[in-house]
């Protein structure tokens, strides 16, 4: 067993960190759906967004500088987006906000093809967390290590706000109720761009680990990412930051086992690494017939 | 009201941005080169690197004579944005444009799906870098200045074997994609026909977690890595076959022949080599003058991915333009039929060599591969022997 995990330690650790990165992402996804039961398809773009951010300042910046710059803008662009973008929609039906969010996506992305004149973008190498490591006999990134564990103090962290400060208690009731919480006194807007901002700086940190391993960003860079870390929160039970988690660590450890089939499992020349994202959204399909509300996912109830 | 008022406007103006496109008309002492290349997606680069040669051709010679008139030459750009099904009706744009030929794609499976509008428009193509047999594969409107994968294949075959002295290769390719696919297909029946084994996988489009493919390539004691790929997923996989310590010869073909490797493999331990079609220092002169050119405007520095190294496909660019303007002058007539017939016997000395096409499929003859190795001290190419097949 020792041994079996021992060869083939650069596949989990690829799964790991990707994993990690994908939790970070899904959970913008499930906290907005928690609250506003929208599926915010711009999500995947500020990521993406982020990304070219640090390409730019970096470029002219110290990283003490750029990366808290980057992380401050892009929580700004959160929340511009939800002002422009959704609030002035909060009314209309939610069908109508979805295809808003589906517009912000697309305009993102042609800001961005705009910009960089449609060529990727190296990105910068951030000298602590692009240094090369030796462990167990594998050879491996900084960031790869940093990611798991960043990921968890990010999510007890936010765990920690939720469950025990004022605006996570505000949150908590908006999303129990959406109405009645507003009757209550609880300033809604304010609570909304809160879950938005979070969101986004969390998009922002992933967006530095994500890239500092894959390093070219270009404009549908945040596509896949997006997809994938939806496909994790959906999996986890959509509004459950805990499943979300969960959720992004299984598709990125089984993702990777996927790509790297032949060479675990000792089935050489079987194409399975074609199949790797297939497999993720087959994936998704299963485990939505069979428990429909995802992992961790709140049981549907019927108000009269 | 207002909401009334505002839909009429919106309409008015949504009216006007259709209508916008059509009003320019021709001028009769004007030929139009249509110049379908990508300058986005994942060959954005090579896309702008190759166009930027055809622009230097127009800029040194903006005319043609036909006949006893001097007509002047006209670049119509289409981005076919590296995607098939974008590639149509990039193509229709050029054919509505009025284009009497044109030049492109960088990339095999744009060309291919574009083939088919300029066949039913009967406007001549002409491939410039495009290595896929299937681009020019039994039609008569698509012709071609460059060797085919075939030959390239086999080359690099060859060289992994002969010079590299490996038995076993890994080999990745992209889904999908008719360049990466086909050359890879013609390098492992080369390759095991030479006795030597390989490993054969694909990653899916929007990959850009190489990291369990070099794992492989590791694990299965492969002794090269061989993964002619785009530029956009090269930058990738040099970087993480760095970090990841992939430790073997990565080999590759003619897209590699870009500054964003020489960019991407700078201070990293890579061993990276690739074929091409033009080798920097082959023709000093037309170097100097180009890298004079590109760097006189910050766009063209921009599209050349930032410095004045000088890609193959530039040159390559730069041999078409000429070309495609002796089929002009050979046909007489800015008429696409015209210049259709007059390209099977149109003939140039170019920058990259003698071009001439066969009559079967409108292919360049072609019979040497020039070798580069990337520096990664001085984020130069250094060139090695040239293959020359008989």
């Amino acid at each position: 067993m020792a041994d079996f995990f021992h060869q083939n330690l650069s596949y989990f650790l690829s799964g790991i960190s990707v994993g990690g990165q994908y939790a970070l992402i899904a959970i913008g996804y499930t906290m907005v759906y928690g609250i506003l039961r929208l599926i915010n398809f711009a999500h995947g773009d500020v990521f993406m967004c982020a990304g070219l951010m640090m390409v730019y300042f970096s470029s002219s910046l110290p990283f003490a500088i750029s990366i808290p710059a980057v992380l401050l803008l892009t929580l700004l662009l959160g929340f511009v987006i939800e002002r422009v973008a959704y609030k002035p929609l909060r009314s209309a039906p939610r069908m109508s906000v979805m295809i808003s969010a589906i517009g912000v996506s697309y305009l993102l992305q042609n800001a961005a093809l705009y910009f960089t004149g449609g060529l990727a973008k190296v990105y910068p190498e951030i000298p602590f967390l692009s240094r090369s490591v030796q462990i167990w006999g594998a050879t491996t990134r900084v960031v790869t290590l940093v990611t798991p564990v960043l990921t968890v103090v990010l999510v007890v962290l936010l765990t920690l706000l939720i469950k025990h400060t004022k605006i996570g208690m505000a949150m908590r009731a908006v999303s129990r109720d959406f109405e009645t919480s507003q009757l209550m006194g609880i300033k809604i807007n304010r609570v909304i761009s809160m879950t938005f901002m979070l969101g986004s700086i969390l998009a922002a940190v992933a967006s530095l680990l994500y890239f500092t391993n894959y390093a070219s960003v270009t404009p549908t860079s945040g596509a896949m990412p997006g997809l994938k870390a939806f496909v994790a929160a959906v999996f986890g039970g959509i509004g459950s930051i805990p499943g979300a988690v969960i959720g992004a660590f299984i598709i990125g450890i089984c993702e990777n086992i996927i790509k790297g089939g032949a060479s675990i499992f000792g089935i050489p020349g079987s194409g399975w690494t074609t199949f790797s994202d297939a497999f993720t959204f087959a994936f998704l399909i299963i485990v939505l017939i069979v428990r429909p509300t995802g992992l961790f996912g709140e049981k549907s109830v019927d108000k009269v | 009201m207002r909401k009334t008022v505002l839909s009429l406007v919106i309409a008015i103006v949504a009216c006007a941005m259709v209508f916008a496109g059509g009003s320019s008309e021709s001028d009769s002492t004007v030929v139009k080169i249509g110049v379908f290349e990508p300058a986005s997606g994942d060959n954005g680069a090579g896309g702008k690197q190759e166009t930027l040669g055809i622009q230097y051709a127009n800029s040194l010679t903006p005319t043609v004579m036909i006949g006893d008139t001097e007509y002047t030459v006209e670049l119509v750009l289409a981005d076919n944005e590296s995607s098939n099904d974008r590639a149509a009706s990039a193509a229709a744009t050029l054919v509505n444009a009025g284009a009497s030929v044109v030049l492109g794609s960088y990339g095999s499976g744009v060309s291919i799906a574009g083939s088919d509008t300029f066949r039913v428009a009967g406007v001549p193509a002409i491939g410039i870098t495009c290595t896929n047999p299937q681009v020019t594969e039994g039609n008569s409107h698509y012709f071609r200045i460059c060797y085919l994968d075939p030959f390239q294949g086999t080359v690099l075959a060859n060289y992994a074997y002969n010079e590299l002295g490996a038995r076993k290769v890994y080999c990745l390719a992209k889904l999908g994609d008719d360049y990466s696919g086909g050359l890879v297909n013609y390098f492992v029946e080369q390759f095991t026909s030479l006795g030597g084994e390989v490993v054969s996988e694909t990653f899916p489009d929007g990959n850009s977690d190489f990291t369990s493919y070099i794992a492989n390539a590791k694990n299965s004691g492969c002794e090269v890595f061989f993964s002619p790929v785009s530029t956009e997923a090269a930058q990738l996989i040099i970087n993480q076959s760095d970090s990841q310590g992939l430790g073997m010869p990565i080999l590759a073909g003619d897209t590699w022949d870009s500054n964003v490797i020489l960019q991407a493999a700078l201070g990293k331990n890579a061993d990276i080599t690739v074929t091409t079609f033009y080798p920097e220092g082959a023709d000093p002169e037309f170097d100097a003058a180009f890298k004079e050119w590109v760097n006189a405007d910050s766009t063209r520095l921009a599209n050349n991915g930032g410095d004045d190294t000088i890609s193959a496909v530039t040159a390559m660019g730069y041999d078409a333009y000429y070309f495609a303007l002796q089929a002009i002058q050979n046909a007489g007539s800015t008429d696409p039929a015209d210049i259709m017939d007059a390209l099977w016997t149109t003939e140039i000395d170019g920058v990259t060599g003698h071009i001439a096409l066969d009559d079967v499929n409108g292919d360049a003859i072609r019979n040497t591969v020039y070798v580069k190795h990337a520096n990664t001290t001085t984020g130069g190419w250094d060139a090695l022997p040239a293959v020359v097949v008989d």
